[in-house]
């Protein structure tokens, strides 16, 4: 059985051994720092090339913990600095108050149509300020395209999980839109939301991706990204299983389980409910939404035509009605440009975050996928190890030669299964914080979106108010003349 | 059903709240619709009927009352916000004086437009002391016994008429007749043939298919409210309603008096009866027209040697071989026809655009409510599964804005019922260039008559100018060519005499025709004022309402904005 899933896990890992070894050496070096012999020892006991990726993996994310203290100082001033509802302000005062409190952040700017025909992409300009000693330099500029962040999304999941990653703006649109000047405004400003919700992020922030993200040439990243591409090229499917895992309660077939292998805690199922219903109830509001922003353009198209079929019937009227018609038309048309341009904030400050939103959500889902896999192979551990145990009583009694190696397998498997509760136990405390900071960030996403949103319609309405009632004494002076 | 409770609490909702703020229009403008038209058209107007539609697709105010716990204080916050709101948040945008004086004037004026609109659209504009109120109601199915020559459809429909009038010419201040719809056609024939020249208003159609296609009930009702229409707009016209046609078909009990001129068959019969002796001319003299008829319009079809003989005319005035003897020569008169059809396109596709706005403005109010419903649906939700602290404070915001995007969808609802009710004008007034155009064609018709007449004249002329020079040349005279000429000069003198009578038609219809285009020219400054002052009004009116909607939210969620 361990064989069976190890090969899985082989599987999975085997398109990226360089990043993967790299990043081992950097978390063992930087474990050098803080050393835990426990650790060095399992990961120097293991003898073949493919445990040893397997305990790479899992050394990458037992040591996680420690990482994310490595610079506690900082993560803590991000918060109060950055995320101010959330971070109590008493945290700031054991900061030194010798230097500026340290600060990332980055503005994607400048789309820029690159290549032609079916190769056609757009560049956008990554610019990072900051004073972030891991940083190269204040400020940076690199050049990025959509791929990139994709990318950035992707390693992020695949590292920290447990934390809700800032979602991305859809991938495909339909061909006609890709290049429109409003589809890419709305996709530049997302990417942006991205990379600073990445970047105020107090573990995300520290991620050794986002600053080569943020700071390598762009062949660097080509090349990041192109070893990337097969662990991205498997992603769909394995998202697919992942999610007949979670959305289905089948019980594990593959091993031919009986019982399912589900966290059988209420608390988190009704989370799962919550996120799931929440979804559908997100998409529908922001459907009607979208259909709004419609609407205002179809209202500010007719009132234009209205106008101008009003203005036409005033020229065969001549005298004080026609002037009047006139002018009830001239209003209609600079009206239709107030409601389109209404319609384009609706767009930008209403939907896009009711848009966002549900982006988030649908990450959050991946989150719990993820969080489900860990789950199941934490019971499968526990079940293997259970089995190996009676085995290995079997092997006591009848005092068989293989006991040495036996025992030693049972040593790992062991060793593999505290990985794995710990793996797990990591994903379920990191929700926690995360489902708190979720749902204050929404809060104050969605306040700012209805925020806008009441403005506007406010703004639109008083114009037309204002312009129909100037209208009303020069209706009344013409009337009588 | 739903409908019109919920819009009877919107009213509700509406007075309430005048009473507290004299100022808002919208109030007093719900108090004019009522004061303008009589109460019935108030439930039946088209408006109305649509705007009551369009609550389904949003059920009104139930899904609140689940999740809205401050629902009893709701009018009362929102309209003293209303009160508050639109004088603080002007003073932020212009100079606040300014504001209230725009504000005041609007307020004043409205009512004076809405007075002057209803007395120059319901009654004569030269004393409105004079009124001819009518109304049509109680359909009732009837057999008819006499008509057996139509199989199978004898029974017909009979509506009630009530009358209302302090005319002189009436007998009296009410009364009530049973009509059916035949009646109606024959009446409208009669003012066709009798008012040649006026702007008559339009009657009903026949709606031969939809009397077939339509539910029983429903076409009755329809071509109920289509005859009140009708008749109230005969009443209004200032010629008409003092006619002793209209005067017949209100008053007069039992069967209609008037004489059926349209009938098919006997118009038929009547043609056929003088189509020989045209044609065949037992005598030369009875082959001249009758002076009497010649001020009938010959379309009517009684008259077939006329209309073959008028066609012949009016292909040769098309191609211009000929000079007819008598074109329209009113210069000022071609203009204005002119300019007339032009406005008659411009005003068809204003129309249209108008019918797009009110679709256009159904919709955004309509997806409002809808995008407000799905908010309160997520309200709830978020309410009920709420874990944390935030998540409660995100329902109360979202509860805010979800009340304030239904109550915006039920303005835009009311508004649409407003717009729809002034820019209907834009339709009547395609009726009314209909009826324009008809009394254009009873112009050309009697003009056609008179330049047939004439050519006519000149042929008799040429003909007893040549008979004579053959008579000339012979000594003693040709009696049987002295007789002929006598004859012919007899069939002229008649065909003159039937000549000058048509040349007064024709200028009886001229001047009728002057006339209704002043009339037309000063009823359609006044009522398109009053449609655009309506219009505007009710759009600055309802707008600001929306603001003030709007504005509540926007500073309850101000502490969310960006940089703050």
């Amino acid at each position: 059985m361990f064989k069976l899933r190890s090969s899985k896990k082989h599987f999975r890992r085997e398109s990226t051994p360089p990043n993967q070894a790299s990043f081992a050496h950097l978390y063992i070096s930087d474990k050098s720092n803080r050393p835990d012999p426990r650790e060095i020892s399992s990961v120097y006991r293991s003898s073949s090339a493919l445990k040893q990726r397997f305990f790479t993996l899992h050394t990458f994310i037992k040591f996680r913990p420690n990482l994310y203290t490595r610079h506690p100082i900082p993560a803590k001033i991000m918060i109060t600095t950055q995320r101010s509802p959330t971070g109590g302000g008493g945290l700031q005062s054991p900061r030194s108050p010798s230097s500026q409190p340290p600060f990332l952040s980055v503005s994607v700017t400048d789309p820029a149509k690159m290549g032609n025909g079916v190769q056609a992409y757009i560049s956008y300009k990554v610019i990072t300020k900051t004073n972030l000693p891991e940083y190269q330099g204040s400020e940076k500029i690199v050049i990025r395209r959509y791929t990139d962040f994709v990318w950035l999304r992707d390693r992020l999941f695949e590292k920290y999980k447990g934390i809700f990653i800032p979602p991305l703006p859809e991938k495909s649109t339909v061909e006609k839109f890709r290049f429109s000047a409003e589809f890419i405004e709305m996709r530049r400003q997302a990417l942006d939301t991205f990379v600073n919700r990445i970047a105020l992020h107090h573990e995300l922030q520290q991620s050794e991706d986002l600053r080569t993200f943020l700071e390598a040439d762009e062949q660097t990243m080509e090349r990041a990204r192109s070893q990337d591409t097969g662990i991205l090229k498997k992603k769909p499917y394995d998202l697919m299983q992942i999610f007949r895992g979670v959305q289905s309660k089948v019980t594990d077939v593959v091993l031919g389980k009986e019982k399912p292998v589900e966290e059988s805690n209420p608390e988190y199922e009704k989370f799962k409910k919550y996120i799931f219903e929440l979804e559908d109830h997100l998409a529908e509001a922001q459907k009607h939404a979208y259909r709004l922003v419609k609407r205002h353009r179809e209202l500010g198209q007719s009132l234009a035509d209205f106008g101008k079929a009003i203005k036409l019937l005033g020229a065969c009227e001549g005298d004080a009605l026609g002037t009047a018609f006139s002018e009830l038309g001239a209003k209609s048309e600079m009206l239709s440009i107030k409601l389109q341009r209404e319609a384009h904030h609706l767009l930008m400050n209403f939907e896009e975050p009711l848009k966002d939103y549900v982006r988030a959500v649908q990450s959050i889902k991946g989150t719990i996928a993820e969080r489900a896999n860990a789950f199941r192979q934490q019971c499968e551990l526990a079940e293997t190890i259970k089995l190996k145990e009676i085995d290995l009583n079997k092997m006591r009694l009848i005092r068989s030669e293989k006991l040495f190696d036996a025992e030693h397998e049972y040593e790992e498997l062991k060793a593999n299964g505290q990985e794995a509760t710990r793996r797990f136990e990591t994903i379920v405390r990191l929700m926690n914080d995360e489902i708190v900071h979720f749902q204050e960030q929404k809060t104050q996403d969605m306040g700012r979106a209805f925020h806008e949103f009441a403005k506007g319609q406010a703004r639109l309405a008083n114009a037309i108010a204002d312009a129909w009632r100037s209208l009303l004494p020069k209706l009344d002076s013409l009337s009588v003349s | 059903m739903m409908g019109f409770e919920n819009q009877g609490f919107e009213e509700a909702q509406l007075y309430a709240s005048r009473e507290e703020m004299e100022s808002l229009v919208l109030d007093d403008d719900g108090d004019n619709i009522n004061g303008d038209n009589d109460p019935s058209s108030r439930s039946n107007g088209g408006a109305n009927g649509d705007g009551s539609q369009h609550h389904h697709p949003l059920s009104p105010s139930l899904p609140f009352a689940e999740i809205s716990t401050t629902d009893d204080d709701d009018p009362l916050l929102s309209s003293s916000s209303r009160h508050q709101n639109p004088n603080s948040f002007n003073s932020l945008l212009e100079p606040p004086s300014y504001a209230d004086a725009v504000f005041r004037s609007f307020d004043g004026d409205r009512g004076k437009q809405i007075n002057g609109h209803g007395v120059s659209s319901t009654s004569s504009p030269s004393s409105s002391s004079d009124y001819l109120k009518i109304s049509v109601t109680d359909p009732q199915k009837e057999q008819d016994l006499n008509n057996s020559l139509v199989p199978g459809g004898n029974t017909f429909v009979t509506y009630l008429i009530t009358t209302w009038t302090n005319l002189p010419e009436f007998n009296g201040t009410e009364f009530t007749v049973r009509r059916r719809f035949k009646d109606v056609v024959t009446l409208s024939d009669r003012l066709a043939d009798s008012y040649r020249g006026y702007f008559i208003p339009l009657r009903p159609d026949k709606s031969v298919v939809e009397s077939q296609v339509m539910q029983k009930q429903e076409f009755v009702e329809q071509r109920r409210m289509a005859l009140e229409k009708y008749l109230r707009k005969l009443a209004a016209h200032p010629v008409i309603r003092r006619s002793e046609e209209l005067r017949a078909f209100l008053h007069v009990q039992g069967k209609l008096p008037l004489m059926k001129t349209t009938d098919v068959a006997s118009r038929m019969l009547d043609g056929a009866v003088k189509l020989p002796k045209q044609l065949f001319g037992e005598s030369v003299v009875s082959a001249a027209v009758d002076p009497n008829d010649v001020s009938q319009p010959a379309k009517g079809g009684r008259d077939l040697l006329r209309i073959f003989k008028e066609l012949r005319q009016s292909v040769t005035n098309d191609w211009g071989s000929t000079k007819p003897p008598v074109v329209e020569e009113d210069k000022e008169f071609l203009e204005k026809k002119n300019k007339l059809q032009d406005f008659e396109q411009e005003l068809s596709n204003v129309s249209q655009q108008a019918e797009s706005l009110v679709k256009a403005q159904q919709d955004i109010g309509e997806t409002l409510g809808q995008l407000g419903l799905a908010f309160v649906k997520l309200t709830k939700f978020e309410s009920e599964e709420a874990m944390f602290n935030s998540q409660k404070v995100r329902a109360a915001d979202m509860k805010n804005v979800a009340t304030s995007a239904v109550k915006a969808s039920r303005l835009y609802r009311e508004l649409n019922a407003q717009t729809v009710r002034h820019l209907d004008k834009l339709h009547e007034y395609l009726g009314v260039m209909l009826t324009v155009n008809n009394a254009y064609a009873d112009r050309s018709n009697a003009l056609l008559t008179v330049q047939t007449l004439l050519s006519e004249l000149s042929n008799l002329n040429f003909r007893i100018e040549k008979l004579e020079a053959a008579a000339s040349k012979i000594f003693g005279g040709d009696r049987s060519r002295v007789r002929k000429i006598e004859e012919l000069k007899e069939t002229m003198r008649v065909t003159d005499e039937a000549k000058n009578r048509a040349v007064r038609e024709y200028e009886r219809i001229k001047e009728n025709n002057k006339n209704e285009l002043e009339r037309l020219d000063k009823e359609r400054h006044d009522d398109f004022f009053g449609m655009l002052k309506g219009f505007v009004a009710n759009q600055a009116g309802y707008a600001e309402k929306m603001a003030s909607v709007w504005e509540t939210v926007a500073n309850e969620t101000s502490g969310y904005a960006k940089g703050s």
